[in-house]
């Protein structure tokens, strides 16, 4: 596109907001009732958790990424791509974060559940939960029914939002790789909402944000009372 | 003296109780035709309101959108209207329109325009193709270069595409009111047969240069968002539509803002966008009834300018 920077991010949405939230809507009454497989996964990726040792982990991260590999596929590029012409990218992305997820997660054990700060537990598992029960709810303050829902496993939002609740749970060492594409994608769903005025629009970017915030506030915690002498 | 929305009400409720009491054809009476004006390079006549496309007809999948989009096209098509504008850079609208000529039966009549959007001459001729396809049609009247991407590529393409019978008229876009300064220097230089950009009550900028130009060099000129995405149309709702709206034949603001652009002399067809079919007929009035002169014009853009 020539003179890119010339668009407000407003010039660049290509439906309504009603045809946004169909999307929701004909994407979950195909696919009824795999919600609840999904939620199922997402109260074993906290009984995992619970559990801990790398099993544990591995498994949790063979689940994140077959949820991430479903919403790239049966999400960005059977639906959201109907409507817009970056969808295709995202799904990309999200089989990449997938990829990530097995690598770093299923391979490497890097979301075996560790000790973590009280405020990592708290936070993580706080994000987890919001994504999991109140955040398809939330749809419904804005006026939209349960069926135009946006589920975990099944959705974008909730589904980066997990899995950064989860990174948070997976404690001292950050796998750092597998913040970006959850992050750029709560921002990017956060700039869409926003240019439909979409009430709760920062919702999913302030989250992100917040997650990445308490892992660096971690970090260098964790850094500092490693020194010598302190 | 303004008409107050009570008012209003009041009189269309009135019209109702009366309607029993006229014959059928008077109730059946059709509203009329929209006023065409000619396209400078072949003289050939097109309704002053066309219909755009952006965001209204990507509806991607959806069957009853689909639909919905489809009886926009019939009371387009209904109410006089030929002209309809896409573009490949509107995710699936090229698709649904296509999908409502199949189910309406397309009319002998439809003005077909889009436009080429990518860089490369031929991923230019692929992508034109495509569309077609989409649409559904055996070529298109109007081709036009999107924003002005890979111009210097795509106008040769689409002139020798139009000396074969590919298509009838070439023509470049712009909007939002960008590359202005670009798009007078290639309307000076080459022979286009039209041009789309961006003009309404609020963004006047086309006033100063291109419109005159359009007409020096005898450009048909296209416009689009005619009410700001909405936009001008919201913050004009707030308020009543002034009396003296009545003078023009104006029972709306859309009306309102529509016959603004539309007696533009240079102006040829302005193509709002919506997903209504009551919307898409008020907006086919606009063209039907008493147009502005230039001191109207001028009063309507005061009124607005003070709002």
């Amino acid at each position: 596109m020539s003179e890119w920077w010339t668009y407000s991010l407003r010039d660049l949405l290509l439906f309504s907001p009603r045809t946004y939230t169909r999307l929701f809507e004909l994407y979950n009454l195909e696919w009824w009732p795999l919600q609840l497989v999904a939620l199922a996964l997402g109260i074993a990726v906290l009984m995992l958790w619970r559990r801990g040792g790398e099993r544990a982990g591995r498994a949790i991260a063979v689940i994140l990424a077959l949820c991430w590999l479903w919403v790239a596929w049966a999400f960005h590029a059977q639906r959201y791509a109907s409507i817009n012409l970056a969808a295709g990218y995202f799904a990309w992305a999200f089989v990449a974060q997938a990829l990530l997820l097995l690598w770093l997660g299923g391979v490497s054990n890097r979301l075996t559940p560790a000790p973590a700060t009280r405020m990592q537990v708290h936070a993580g598992l706080g994000l987890f939960l919001f994504a999991l029960l109140p955040f398809p709810a939330l749809g419904l303050l804005s006026g939209r029914s349960w069926t135009q829902a946006e589920v975990f496993g099944m959705a974008p939002d909730p589904t980066a939002l997990a899995t950064l609740g989860v990174l948070l749970l997976a404690g001292a060492r950050p796998a750092w790789a597998l913040y970006p594409i959850p992050v750029v994608w709560c921002l990017i769903s956060g700039a869409t909402l926003w240019t439909m005025d979409a009430p709760g629009f920062a919702v999913a970017p302030l989250a992100a944000l917040l997650a990445v915030g308490l892992a660096v506030a971690a970090r260098i915690k964790q850094a500092g009372a490693a020194q010598p002498g302190r | 003296m303004t008409i107050k929305p009570n008012d209003m009400r009041r009189r269309l409720l009135g019209a109702m109780a009366v309607a029993p009491l006229l014959g059928p054809a008077m109730v059946r009476a059709q509203p009329a035709r929209p006023a065409t004006r000619a396209i400078p390079s072949s003289g050939e006549t097109i309704p002053l309101v066309g219909l755009g496309s952006w965001i209204t007809f990507n509806v991607g999948d959806d069957r009853a959108a689909r639909d919905a989009s489809a009886e926009v096209m019939r009371a387009f098509f209904q109410a006089g209207g030929r002209l309809i504008d896409s573009s490949p850079m509107y995710g699936s609208a090229q698709e649904v329109i296509g999908y409502g000529l199949k189910k309406l039966g397309r009319p002998a009549d439809l003005f077909a325009a889009d436009k080429v959007w990518i860089s490369g001459n031929g991923e230019g001729r692929a992508q034109m193709e495509r569309s077609r396809r989409l649409w559904d049609i055996p070529r298109f009247d109007l081709m036009q270069v999107h924003n002005l991407l890979s111009w210097q590529t795509h106008l040769p393409t689409l002139f020798s595409m139009k000396a074969a019978g590919q298509l009838r008229y070439v023509g470049i876009t712009t909007s939002h009111g960008r590359r202005h300064d670009e798009l007078e220097k290639i309307m000076a230089s080459r022979p286009l047969d039209f041009v789309q950009l961006t003009y309404n009550l609020v963004d006047r900028e086309a006033e100063q240069r291109l419109l005159p130009l359009a007409r020096e060099r005898g450009i048909a000129v296209i416009v689009n968002r005619p009410f700001q995405q909405g936009a001008l149309l919201d913050r004009l709702g707030r308020r009543p539509l002034p009396s003296w709206a009545a003078e023009i034949d104006c029972t709306s603001w859309a009306q309102f803002a529509l016959k603004f652009i539309i007696s533009h002399p240079a102006v040829t067809s302005a193509i709002p966008a919506t997903t209504r079919a009551d919307h898409v007929r008020e907006n086919l009035g606009a063209a039907a009834g008493r147009l502005p002169d230039q001191a109207m014009r001028a009063r309507m853009a005061a009124l607005v300018a003070r709002l």
